[in-house]
């Protein structure tokens, strides 16, 4: 039903599987081909995909309009989000993940960003879409989707993280792959209207402070927003990427909450009610709430803690090239502003390195960073520690729980230790 | 806008034969996008209860009428008793569980608004036929899971009127993000680059566990 109770695993599990030969037959063509190359060299002294006539450099490929809506090469067929089946009890309350273990870049394509729905995806018709803006306010307006086109718009690269996050991480190390710890989470390009015009546009009265942002799906989710914020930097977006939102991103409007976590950047959205007091509904205090050891919990918890993650190697993505030079890749991102620095470990937190960052570094977007290095083949503990531009370093996992015990569920932002082992294959591991 | 002056833009709109409130308000200083909401909308859409019970519809309903309710629309997840079934949430139980190993979140154990509890129950509940409890019944619901968490007796009745009456044991228990304080003071300086620690051992290993999914 929820993520509640992901630290646990209730329940029947996996039958158990060999992770690293799953990922290699996963990971499919790359891995098998290069073997194969490898292996005809050796007989022959020439290799055939280049002595080989092959079907694409004699004959026709497809014409233009084959695909009117393109889609990845069939050889990419195994980059997909992936759910975890045990954790909820039904799909249209649940969560799928990122494959951040098959992504490069800080642009996440928009069938790949994750989905966490409540009620499942509503399939809203854009001409029967409406904005309601109620309360507190001069007028009580009504806006279509062409009335929130006709306002001046931005674009802004953002990440949007479930806060939930690596909550399975809290109690130890739990799942086997990058996709699964910290999948949860897409940084896209979004077109929008600066929430701050339609309120403008409606007129706030003086005692408003908080709104609730409501969505159209049959869950009606709903978060309590501050005002500051609400007039800071939210935007009502209308496109990812360039295109529409996706529905399972909130097709036609969705709201946009730079750096604060996801549960609150509305899909769907329908209706801003402004108020002068926050309403403390579910996803607010039953939920996205943060449990303390001591039984007292944390409220209001909005912004993200800067945190990076080794998307490569990781479990899903073994290093199959053996010892020689090796690309070390990852992301990094903050709620707070942008990533000033990420360093990487290869021996468990003894040693630290300054990892390369490549590509644009946007306020509350995801970084890439790239370390390189040459592999002897031993075994590898492999960590990286995002610093932010407000000077926050990322914690270890046993920091936050001396601070928080095991109980809080999210905002787990602690450093990532990945196992590599000489064979290549890597596991999820945590270290002293 | 005041109540009366909306109703009679909307009054006008009907006359101009739109059907709904017509055409763009005379705006002030936006860009005179969008249309006055008719007051028939704002009440369709506008069904949120907030904490201090502002949206709190009449209306009342009682423990055993709750019970009716409940096990016909909510006991197939929620458990006979609320305490659950499979992986949907429990709903009563778990008093003083949140600082153990297994804390288990329920309305009587975490929850701190009962007005959240009727909100929920109203806006997505029952599971896949949203927004088809009548008022009446949400009152009844409430109650019943009230008594499910010994909060109230079987003969209780609640409604609009003494609804907020019904605080939660657990309202006092939670603070504001105080991470500002707690945390980030810890977590800034510049870090250690060489020689942090003397060794590193491993502590735990997710493959011991083997729940992940598979990637095929």
């Amino acid at each position: 039903m929820d993520l509640e109770n992901i630290k646990y695993f209730k329940g029947k599990k996996p039958t158990r599987r060999k992770f690293l030969r799953g990922a290699l037959l996963a990971g499919g063509s790359v891995a098998a081909s290069s073997v194969a190359a490898t292996h005809a060299l050796a007989s022959s002294g020439a290799d055939p995909a280049i002595v080989d006539k092959q079907p694409w450099d004699t004959r026709f490929g497809a014409g233009v309009d084959a695909a009117p809506y393109g889609l990845p090469s069939p050889y990419e067929v195994a980059v997909q989000r992936r759910n975890v089946p045990w954790l909820t009890a039904d799909t249209v309350s649940s969560i799928n993940f990122t494959p951040l273990h098959q992504l490069d870049g800080i642009i996440t394509p928009n069938g790949l960003c994750f989905e966490r729905h409540h009620s499942g995806v509503a399939e809203i018709d854009p001409a029967k879409y409406r904005l309601m803006i109620n309360g507190l306010v001069e007028r009580e307006l009504v806006f279509t989707l062409e009335d929130l086109m006709r306002f001046p718009r931005e674009n802004h690269v953002y990440f949007l993280e479930c806060v939930a996050n690596s909550g399975m991480e809290w109690n130890g190390a739990q799942m086997n792959g990058v996709q699964f710890t910290h999948g949860m989470i897409h940084n896209v390009m979004y077109t929008g209207v600066p929430l701050r015009l339609i309120l403008e546009e409606a007129g706030i009265k003086t005692n408003a402070s908080w709104l609730l942002v409501e969505g159209a799906d049959a869950a009606g989710m709903t978060r309590s927003l501050p005002m500051e914020k609400a007039l800071d930097d939210c935007l009502v977006a209308f496109k990812m990427n360039g295109e529409a939102l996706r529905a399972e991103q909130g097709y036609p409007v969705r709201l946009v909450v730079p750096g604060w976590e996801g549960n609150m950047w509305i899909k769907w959205l329908r209706r801003i009610e402004v108020g002068d007091r926050p309403w403390h509904h579910r996803e607010e205090t039953s939920r996205y709430t943060d449990l303390m050891a001591d039984g007292r919990a944390r409220r209001f918890t909005w912004e993200l803690d800067a945190k990076s993650v080794i998307t490569n190697p990781s479990p899903q993505a073994p290093l199959t090239h053996g010892r020689g030079q090796t690309v070390l890749n990852g992301v990094a991102w903050s709620g707070r502003g942008t990533i000033a620095r990420v360093d990487v470990s290869l021996d468990g937190g003894i040693n630290w390195h300054t990892a390369r960052l490549s590509g644009p570094s946007l306020d509350k977007s995801m970084h890439r960073f790239y370390f390189e290095f040459d592999w002897d083949g031993s075994d590898l503990l492999l960590q990286s520690r995002a610093i932010d531009s407000t000077g926050y370093v990322q914690p270890t996992k046993d920091a936050l729980r001396a601070i928080r015990g095991k109980n809080s569920v999210y905002h787990n932002n602690g450093i990532q230790t990945w196992l590599v082992n000489p064979d290549g294959g890597v596991e999820n591991v945590e270290v002293s | 806008m005041t109540r009366l002056a909306r109703v009679s833009f909307a009054f006008l709109g009907v006359v101009a034969g739109t059907g709904f409130v017509a055409g763009a308000y005379a705006g002030s200083a936006g860009y005179g996008l969008g249309r006055l909401a008719h007051g028939e909308e704002i009440a369709a859409w506008n069904t949120d209860v907030r904490a201090d019970g502002q949206g709190l519809p009449a209306g009342s309903g009682s423990v055993l009428r709750g019970e009716e309710i409940y096990f016909e629309s909510c006991a197939s997840c929620h458990g006979d008793f609320g305490e659950a079934v499979g992986r949907f949430p429990a709903l009563a139980g778990g008093e003083g569980s949140l600082s153990d190993e297994d804390p288990v979140k329920t309305v009587g154990s975490y929850w701190p608004y009962l007005t959240g509890v009727f909100d929920y129950i109203g806006r997505t509940m029952p599971y896949g036929d949203a927004r088809s409890f009548s008022s009446d019944d949400l009152y009844a619901i409430t109650a019943y899971i009230l008594y499910l968490n010994d909060l109230v007796d079987e003969d209780y009745m609640l409604s609009a009127q003494n609804f907020l009456e019904n605080s939660l044991p657990n309202e006092g228990n939670f603070f504001l993000d105080d991470r500002a304080i707690t945390e980030l003071p810890l977590f800034s300086g510049e870090p250690c680059m060489r020689a942090c620690k003397e060794g590193v051992e491993i502590t735990s290993r997710a493959e011991l566990l083997d729940i992940t999914p598979g990637t095929n």
